[in-house]
């Protein structure tokens, strides 16, 4: 039975639960408030901005000045392209795990977290030097390989997770009814992990288009990213408050929205399946 | 039944995966060991020669390393304490009935998904300059003199903005753990006349605890290479300097090879550390 709440109680709740989150959303309320103000308007007292005027002129001057789009489909470069090729590396490698189990498929998996583990900054300069030497700094296939590597454990654990969900009677029945590996990846798992390999494919894209230490440090202005492109708003860009809202908000609104949708995948992809 | 036939396809297409992230771990990790023994200044004279655990010995006593500890432990430790405790209260608000849930789940997780970069420069600039920061018209409109937030209190301040990232990921997982929970349980001991005290501390609580030491675990080796909330607010000024930040100087900025290599295999020693419980923890949950 479940229990009786009084209206009064879940009111009290409701406000206090919407207070405190508008609390926190607050900060990017504000960035998406001031990226519609001019410039003077911007640094005004908070009541003041609120009554000024609203403009789009901010956006339109942050893509002139800095060529926004250059750096927007950048980060869509690296980002998708980074999944997409870590998903194909991924998606044999965790069938052959959830569905032809060995001794050692517990080891490997292991072993691949923990490569994940490794800090960055600890194989920074070799990184680095490498991709002097390959030709591969500010590039964005140099990225793309870097982010692939980085997010491959995660896409790896999460696609595992979802296969091993499938139940593995449907196989034997495809196998029994005289379909080869072939045709069992093809016809018959693959549609039912469409769903999980979906999932995989959102949560990578947002850990990627967000990735702020290898995207500072590989790139300088031709493959720059929106993570390193707003980094130069450090100073003295910063103090225009408009711009950087402006800026901000392009960069953020694409991830926040995919993010509200992935919510669900996020527990379990980021905890590697330990909370669901 | 796995036959031997799918065994050796199973093996080949685990290939691909296994050898790019050997490869991915190996070689940088044998560089950086083999710098870390080097004298190898590259804007000043290149490869001068092997200088044994001199690198070691010399990157734990310079100035800067304890001080560089410090900030990395009160960083990790401060933002562990706030994300966690908050996390579990907001999970436990935002568990009760309400209206608009589905919305307030989505306003608390949102910071979560700005990128590091945006968020250090938003919270540097907008809110905490103390000219026209929006904190500052705050402090002023109740009279009080505004903070110089990232220089005369760096270390909260970064703490704050980072704890406004990470809350989200916090309260995320906690509630999903909370909301896992038997109710019925909860109802009985409601029956039994526990008090909403008791209740949390005997019930809910130990429910939480494997999700409290995820939360802890991940948090912690995320945390402990943070790098562009810092590289964007204080560039390592005002006492800011992590372990991580401190790496990143000695070999991009003073191209000190060495050195730098050598404080790498520290911050490798360190992760390991912490990497090897989580490991355990994921690994039990990999049996049942």
């Amino acid at each position: 039975m479940a229990r009786a709440i009084t209206t009064q109680r879940k009111t009290i709740n409701t406000l206090f639960a919407w207070a405190v989150g508008l609390i926190i959303f607050f900060p990017i309320l504000w960035i998406f408030v001031l990226s519609f103000k001019s410039e003077g308007d911007a640094i005004k007292a908070p009541f003041e901005v609120l009554t000024s005027a609203w403009t789009l002129e901010s956006y339109a001057t942050v893509q002139d000045r800095s060529d926004y789009f250059k750096h927007f489909w950048n980060s869509v470069t690296i980002a998708v392209g980074s999944t997409l090729l870590g998903i194909l590396v991924a998606v044999p490698a965790a069938w052959s795990m959830a569905f032809v189990p060995s001794k050692r498929t517990r080891g490997i998996l292991m072993w691949m977290l923990s490569t994940k583990m490794l800090p960055a900054v600890g194989v920074l300069y070799p990184i680095y030097i490498g991709f002097i030497k390959l030709g591969l700094l500010d590039t964005r296939i140099g990225l793309v390989i870097v982010l692939m590597l980085i997010n491959l454990p995660i896409i790896v654990w999460m696609l595992y997770t979802y296969f091993k969900e499938i139940p593995g009677e449907i196989l034997e029945a495809a196998r029994m009814d005289g379909a080869g590996l072939r045709e069992e990846v093809l016809y018959v798992l693959t549609p039912m992990a469409v769903p999980g390999i979906a999932s995989t494919l959102l949560l990578n894209v947002i850990l990627a288009w967000n990735e702020a230490f290898w995207t500072l440090n590989l790139t300088a202005a031709k493959a720059a990213p929106l993570t390193a492109f707003i980094a130069s708003y450090s100073s003295p860009e910063g103090l225009f408050y408009a711009k950087l809202s402006a800026a901000s908000t392009m960069a953020i609104a694409p991830i926040l929205i995919l993010g509200w949708f992935s919510q669900k995948q996020l527990v379990s992809g980021l905890t590697f399946g330990a909370v669901k | 039944m796995a036959t031997q036939h799918s065994q050796s396809a199973a093996r080949i297409m685990m290939a691909p995966a296994v050898i790019l992230l050997l490869g991915w771990m190996l070689v940088p990790l044998t560089m950086t060991l083999y710098f870390s023994f080097k004298k190898y200044l590259p804007l000043r004279g290149g490869d001068l020669g092997w200088v044994g655990f001199e690198n070691y010995t010399r990157f734990v006593s310079s100035s800067s390393f304890w001080p560089a500890v410090a900030t990395t432990l009160i960083i990790v430790g401060g933002v562990l304490v706030i994300t966690i405790f908050l996390g579990v209260l907001l999970a436990l608000l935002l568990d009760q009935p309400m209206w608009g849930q589905g919305v307030v789940r989505i306003l608390v997780i949102a910071p979560f998904f700005v990128m590091p970069t945006v968020s250090g420069l938003v919270w540097k600039n907008m809110f905490m300059d103390p000219t026209n920061g929006f904190l500052a018209y705050m402090w002023r409109a109740f009279g009080a003199e505004p903070v110089q937030w990232l220089s005369q209190a760096s270390m909260p301040s970064l703490i704050m903005i980072v704890s406004w990232q990470w809350l989200p990921f916090a309260t995320l997982i906690l509630l999903t753990a909370i909301q896992s929970l038997d109710s019925e349980q909860i109802e009985a001991a409601e029956m039994d006349g526990a008090s909403w005290f008791s209740r949390f501390r005997f019930i809910i609580l130990p429910h939480l605890s494997r999700a409290i030491t995820v939360v802890l675990l991940i948090q912690t080796i995320f945390l402990l290479s943070i790098f562009a909330e810092i590289f964007v607010t204080t560039a390592g000024s005002f006492g800011t300097k992590t372990l991580t930040y401190l790496i990143f100087q000695r070999v991009l900025e003073s191209q000190n090879v060495g050195l730098g290599s050598a404080g790498g295999v520290y911050a490798i020693i360190l992760a390991n550390i912490v990497a090897a419980f989580l490991i355990r923890i994921v690994g039990k949950n990999l049996d049942a």
